[in-house]
């Protein structure tokens, strides 16, 4: 059986949590703790290690979601969760720009660990606050190649269309590099 | 859509860009300690800008740019009543007192003292109200802000915030695709048109500093100033092998993973899409 593996990252409490559970077959296996640190105490649990996600594709080939800790203190995790991932999605909470510089580090964090494939998924696209994905790729000075993709983690649909759009992305550079 | 939050996260200098390049139309209110500035953009260009506790009156700005006496913006004052900025202008320029010029300038010089300040503001409430215009009657200069900007972060001082904004010098720069630059109407200094002149794909930044003897601290703020104008891009110097940027502390980015067949990959599609 092969297995292939993407990566959600993000922010603290971007909706990585949220965006596996919503389209994974199996109850995510999350291990959130408690938040102890008071800065950090927008909601009452975050990811401590990783969120694990799964969709089986058939008998021979299964798609495994993993999702970051949010917390910075476990950034050491990522290199390690990004081991041998096919791309990778950057979550945005879009109505909180006090997240957004974050948002841009961990995003070239992980362009470090390898090449590979990515889309930024604009989310809580529903929220009064929220920003238009547009303006955030200017504000995040995001590649235009690159998708910026609105989300909403919770909605089913929404998250397959953004996982969708990184295979699509994965496609396309697999056809650059054949030329 | 909203665009609002504070400058703490998304400082002027980024959100003058975001304006620019979106050629957004409306008008942007920041807050900070007790001083409010409303600034006016039709189409990405700044056409306005007022700020509590300055007085942008015309005849005090054209006292104050040394067109007209004491006197004269004494007498106007008292004469002008109520007629909008537009008729006094028109007034003063057909009584010959000033030029269109003159007024054009004056005007421009007030709006830009504004926005130039804002850049020192670290922290301040904004807010963007979609296709709000002046009031009809004020005289509005259509300004470009690619060179606002480039001004604008030319008083940008910290050191610490320009290593965040361009933390690899040894990425290379190129004069960016977009359509929209405008390069003919920017203003440069000497230094950058010594930093242009080396832009190239294989060049480092890192190598156009050490040919112009610049230090680190000038030539990041010199090409963070064009980027956030727009006039660049930072690529992956040409000729190098494909370096992927390393976060600090780590010798070797880590390995591409093993290749996907194109057919594994259409199938997560077609799974994906009957879920």
């Amino acid at each position: 059986m092969q297995t292939v593996k993407m990566v959600i990252t993000g922010p603290f409490n971007s909706g990585k949590t949220q965006f596996i559970r919503t389209i994974s077959e199996i109850d995510v296996v999350s291990t959130d703790r408690k938040i102890t640190s008071d800065s950090e105490r927008v909601k009452e649990e975050t990811t401590v290690a990783m969120d694990f996600g799964r969709i089986t594709v058939d008998e021979d080939l299964v798609l495994y979601l993993f999702g970051t800790p949010g917390q910075k203190r476990f950034d050491f995790m990522w290199e390690i969760l990004s081991e041998g991932m096919l791309g990778f999605i950057v979550l945005i909470d879009s109505s909180r720009p006090e997240t957004f510089r974050e948002a841009r580090r961990i995003l070239e964090i992980f362009r470090g660990y390898a090449p590979t494939p990515y889309v930024v998924a604009a989310n809580k696209q529903d929220l009064p606050d929220a920003w238009d994905p547009e303006d955030l790729r200017i504000a995040l000075k995001i590649d235009p190649k690159v998708k910026v993709v609105p989300c909403l983690a919770k909605d089913k649909e929404s998250v397959k269309s953004v996982l969708l759009e990184l295979l699509y992305a994965i496609l396309e550079e697999m056809d650059a590099e054949q030329k | 859509m909203a665009l609002k939050g504070n400058l703490r996260d998304f400082n002027t200098t980024q959100l003058l860009n975001l304006i620019n390049l979106a050629r957004k139309t409306g008008a942007l209110t920041i807050q900070s300690q007790g001083t409010d500035a409303k600034m006016y953009f039709k189409e990405g260009k700044l056409i306005h800008a007022t700020a509590s506790g300055q007085d942008g009156d015309l005849t005090h700005l054209l006292l104050k740019a040394g067109k007209l006496s004491e006197e004269q913006s004494k007498q106007i004052h008292a004469r002008a009543g109520e007629v909008s900025e537009k008729e006094l202008a028109l007034y003063l320029i057909n009584a010959g007192l000033v030029t269109q010029n003159d007024v054009v300038q004056s005007v421009k010089d007030q709006v830009l003292n504004v926005i130039y300040r804002l850049f020192t503001w670290e922290e301040g409430v904004f807010y963007f109200e979609p296709n709000q215009l002046p009031p009809a009657g004020q005289i509005t200069v259509p300004i470009d802000l690619e060179n606002v900007i480039m001004e604008g972060s030319r008083r940008v001082k910290e050191w610490e915030r320009l290593q965040e904004e361009l933390p690899n010098l040894d990425m290379a720069l190129k004069f960016t695709d977009r359509p929209s630059a405008k390069l003919r109407n920017v203003n440069l200094t000497v230094e950058e048109w010594r930093v242009i002149s080396f832009i190239n794909p294989r060049n480092t930044i890192r190598q156009i500093a050490q040919s112009n003897n610049m230090s680190e601290f000038q030539i990041r703020k010199i090409v963070y100033g064009m980027l956030q104008a727009g006039l660049v891009e930072l690529v992956r110097p040409e000729g190098a092998e494909a370096r992927p940027l390393i976060p600090p502390g780590r010798e070797q980015p880590v390995e591409r993973p093993p290749a996907v067949k194109r057919s594994v990959i259409n199938r997560l599609i077609d799974r994906i899409r009957r879920l």
